[in-house]
């Protein structure tokens, strides 16, 4: 990989705030960089200045670029032990003191943990009782998120992270095959709504009962970690949950006190103070 | 004249191993002091499913603290930082490390190219990069980037490798500092402690 110079990555990052308002500044420096070079690889740039010019003329390519530069990796059921406490301890837990439950997905990415929130969900039987929004910077991946059709072949890890979490019946109950895709059954995402949201310049816009924020502030430096940390924390209703990548962590955010862990290994906290 | 040319100025011992690395990486472990002077930094190819047992395994023998870090964890010299299961290790500028769950990489996550890439990124020529048994070709392009800013590299010999393809594959993209047998890599790092002791 040619060395792109952090002054270029500070060029790039200033001029698309100024011209498209989003803020990459305090993005993670090393895999932002490797992201760049890969659009530069991608389009067969030479330079992040040719990215710039070509960003300044075609008002268009900027949605792609998001989409390119966002890490979008994600899994049915990804960390199935995780899931298996969220069915075991947490939703109960939140049923305890509630009749419904709010949960956000921020960050939600083409929409497997949605998907896997609403089977588990279903398989408790309490689907009805959820209101669920999933948000995500990306407008193109969120279009897929909504569309819940996978290529097959990405269904065998999903699968097995099904059977590893335990679930009550198979997946194959919740897709149908379609040449090389799977269709997830639509009325399975009924109570989802989905929408545009940015985490680093949007505003706390609703409260939540259960707030899923994984693998997405890794890719923040620890300056925006701890900026998102306080949306977070106002999104959240007080002893609401908070649920980070499993090996992310938060302790070193100036609010992590107003936090207890409830699950180390699994990264879920409690709101405890407003 | 002594056989290996060393120096007190590293920061960074990254070490990339596939399959048949976990004797080497073992016996090295093993040899090491606990006060070694350089953080070392491992990224091996494992099983993305196996979270746990494999930091125990290295640690039984390791006389050094073995830990997956977490995400943005500073880094202490006296540990060993091995990549954790299904994520990228990168060392940052400012003494940290950081992870990512990008693409994978040479069919790989963690790959060894972005752990040594990111290294020769951070710490220019005080990095020593490490390249073990393998059977593909991850970390050629890690260690040619380590070359590149003049920071040291060895691979295990692959007359000696269990599997030879990732040395070769680094001997044929960039220019190797030695090509060292498992006891002679040994004991190399513990001349290089010895260096730093006087
Ligand atoms: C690796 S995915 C995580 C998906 C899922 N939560 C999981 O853990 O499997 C990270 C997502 O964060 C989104 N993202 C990155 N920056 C963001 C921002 N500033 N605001 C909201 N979402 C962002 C990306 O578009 C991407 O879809």
């Amino acid at each position: 990989m040619g060395d792109i110079e952090i002054t270029e990555l500070r060029k790039l990052t200033e001029f698309i705030k100024q011209e498209f308002d989003y803020d990459f500044k305090n993005y993670a420096m090393s895999s932002f960089r490797r992201r760049i070079q890969r659009v530069l690889d991608l389009y067969k740039m030479d330079s992040v200045d040719e990215l710039i010019r070509l960003l300044a003329k075609q008002e268009f390519f900027f949605e792609e670029f998001i989409s390119e530069v966002t890490v979008n990796v994600t899994e049915m059921f990804r960390d199935p032990t995780f899931w298996r406490v969220l069915r075991e301890h947490i939703i109960p837990n939140i049923l305890l003191n509630h009749n419904k439950i709010s949960i956000w997905h921020a960050g939600c990415s083409s929409g497997e943990e949605i998907i896997s929130m609403m089977i588990m969900l279903d398989e408790m039987g309490v689907a009805d009782k959820a209101k669920i929004v999933a948000t995500d910077v990306d407008k193109a991946i969120i279009e897929r998120a909504k569309k819940a059709t996978y290529p097959l072949k990405n269904m065998e890890v999903n699968r097995k992270n099904y059977l590893r979490y335990q679930g009550k019946y198979t997946l194959e109950r919740y897709y149908k095959e379609s040449g090389s895709e799977a269709i997830i059954n639509p009325s399975l995402l009924e109570n989802v709504s989905y929408r545009k949201h940015d985490l680093v310049q949007g505003s706390v816009f609703s409260k939540f009962d259960l707030v899923l924020c994984r693998n997405v502030m890794i890719y923040f430096n620890q300056t925006l970690q701890n900026d998102v940390l306080h949306k977070l924390h106002e999104s959240l209703f007080k002893y609401g949950y908070l649920v980070i990548g499993s090996k992310e962590s938060l302790i070193w955010c100036d609010i992590a006190h107003k936090f207890i862990v409830v699950n180390n290994e699994e990264k879920i906290y409690k709101k405890i103070k407003d | 004249m002594p056989k290996f040319e060393l120096s007190t100025k590293y920061k960074a011992i990254v070490i990339g191993g596939s399959a048949g690395s976990f004797q080497p990486i073992t016996q090295i472990l093993a040899a090491l002091p606990k006060e070694f002077p350089v953080p070392l930094f491992l990224c091996l190819h494992r099983l993305k499913h196996v979270r746990h047992g494999f930091v125990e395994a290295l640690s039984i023998k390791s006389n050094k603290d073995v830990i997956e870090p977490a995400d943005k964890e500073s880094i202490r010299k006296d540990k060993v930082y091995l990549a954790p299961a299904n994520y990228h290790m990168a060392l940052e500028l400012g003494h940290f490390i950081s992870l990512s769950t990008e693409e994978l990489i040479n069919n790989s996550r963690p790959s060894i190219d972005i752990t040594f890439e990111s290294a020769a990124y951070a710490y220019r020529d005080k990095v020593i990069g490490i390249l073990l048994s393998g059977a593909n070709k991850d970390g050629a392009a890690g260690m040619e980037a380590i070359h590149a800013k003049n920071g040291m590299t060895i691979v295990q010999d692959p007359s000696k490798s269990v599997i030879n393809a990732m040395p070769n594959a680094a001997l044929a993209r960039t220019k190797v500092d030695y090509i060292l047998s498992v006891e002679e890599i040994i004991e190399f790092l513990l001349e290089l402690d010895k260096k730093y002791r006087i």
